[in-house]
């Protein structure tokens, strides 16, 4: 199954992609026409001794606020495309190792057995001393549907918060830190 | 609603075979000893969430392509100029279309246009070091800059990253995500860097370009060639075949 041609190896982004990789609107996904219920997603990426990691690139992707993808591989014509919305966004931490984007509410995409999953960004962290990327999702503590998501109930339930972004104020905000080692570390995907 | 369609499980991305990606925790590249996950993964089946991801719209997203990192100066960069080219394929071999690639770099003293770049090597006026561009219809890609220099890091006592440029690709989906390094052939410090050497000797090869006559420019650029290759398919659906 994997004969063919090898993989190019992963290597680190190092601590100098500032001047190249973040680009104007990579923090805001959302235009004025983009439709859907405005959120704020924000939060702080720490190692293991809890200082904010200054130099990660988080990334996000999401549908749009219908639930549909915007890939040639979504080709669920009955929900419609967003034409104001692409799903992608980019942002680099700061000196603190905050990370923030403005987005809207994701719908619900069909998971590995078809039934729904429930609302989720996928997301990559790159940084200084992360050979490869890390892959995490985000979901949203107010939504009751968590508790029937497949990709949730995989994951250890002590674990299961570090992957739950907490609702505040009501603009709304999410608050999603990513601890990449140690106490209350994140939960990371392989796929 | 969540809508029928063609998505199958077979059309996700074949796992990465052993080997094939350094680990995360490497201990000989000091940084990762404090940022590397201990818990385990958690596998999980690739869904439309991590089989899709942005393929297009790239110059909406991004800005328009920078192909020439020698170009919009007043003048010209100091250095070797380089040609580097090659292309985008997936494990079967299939060109990757129309897909984005970063690249960034050091200037031919080896420095970064970085505030936290602190490496007492002259700043070059007429060079940034960051492009992008998109692979053409067969995967190719092909990118003008300068030769970029060694420089020193504080991972341990007299080291020295090999000559390198950063690279960042998408591919079709969010589950073929790659950021890599291009080093040089015949660098001595590839040998000694912890970064090239977290993976095995013939895995690091890959990221080594080939120098190459017919890429070279005559009385103007060498020329090198670096191919990538991405996770292919797990089934190869019409759809993909093309």
């Amino acid at each position: 199954m994997s004969e063919g041609l090898p993989l190019t190896p992963s290597q680190t982004a190092g601590p100098f992609f500032g001047f190249a990789l973040p680009y104007a609107s990579g923090q805001t996904l959302v235009a004025p026409d983009t439709r859907g219920e405005r959120i704020a997603i924000h939060g702080i990426v720490r190692d293991a001794d809890g200082f904010g990691v200054s130099d990660a690139l988080i990334e996000i992707w999401q549908a749009n606020a219908t639930g549909r993808y915007a890939h040639a591989d979504d080709d669920r014509s009955e929900i419609a495309l967003d034409p104001a919305f692409i799903g992608f966004g980019r942002c680099p931490t700061d000196l603190e190792g905050r990370y923030r984007f403005t987005t809207i509410r994701p719908g619900r995409v069909p998971g590995p057995d078809g039934a729904a999953q429930a609302p989720h960004v996928t997301v990559s962290v790159f940084a200084r001393g992360l050979l490869k990327r890390l892959a995490t999702r985000i979901y949203f503590s107010d939504e009751t549907v968590n508790e029937d998501d497949a990709i949730l109930a995989m994951v250890d339930p002590a674990r299961r918060s570090t992957l739950i972004a907490s609702r505040e104020g009501a603009e709304p905000s999410y608050r999603f830190d990513i601890v990449l080692q140690g106490d209350g570390e994140t939960v990371f995907f392989a796929y | 609603m969540v809508g029928s369609g063609k998505y199958t499980a077979a059309m996700g991305f074949r796992p990465e075979p052993p080997g094939s990606q350094p680990p995360y925790f490497h201990e000989a590249y000091r940084c990762t000893v404090k940022r590397a996950p201990l818990q385990p993964l958690v596998p999980i089946p690739q869904t439309l969430s991590e089989i899709t991801g942005p393929t297009c719209d790239w110059p909406r997203l991004m800005g328009s392509a920078i192909a020439d990192l020698t170009a919009g100066f007043k003048g010209e960069p100091l250095g070797e100029r380089i040609v580097v080219s090659g292309r985008v394929l997936d494990e079967d071999g299939r060109p990757v279309r129309r897909t984005m690639i970063e690249i960034w770099q050091a200037n031919s003293a080896g420095r970064y246009v970085h505030e936290s770049d602190q490496h007492p090597a002259p700043l070059d006026p007429n060079f940034t070091g960051a492009g992008r561009v998109e692979t053409d219809d067969d995967g190719n890609y092909r990118v003008m800059t300068v030769k970029p220099g060694a420089y020193p890091w504080r991972n341990h006592d007299n080291a020295w990253r090999p000559a390198h440029i950063h690279f960042s690709l998408f591919g079709p989906g969010f589950g073929t995500r790659l950021v890599t390094q291009m080093y040089f052939p015949g660098d001595p410090l590839i040998e000694i860097d912890p970064i090239a050497n977290s993976v095995g000797p013939d895995v690091r090869a890959r990221l080594i370009s080939r120098f190459d006559l017919a890429t070279t420019l005559p009385e103007f650029a060498l020329g090198y060639r670096f191919d990538f290759v991405l996770r292919g398919r797990l089934a190869t659906p019409m759809e993909h075949a093309r």
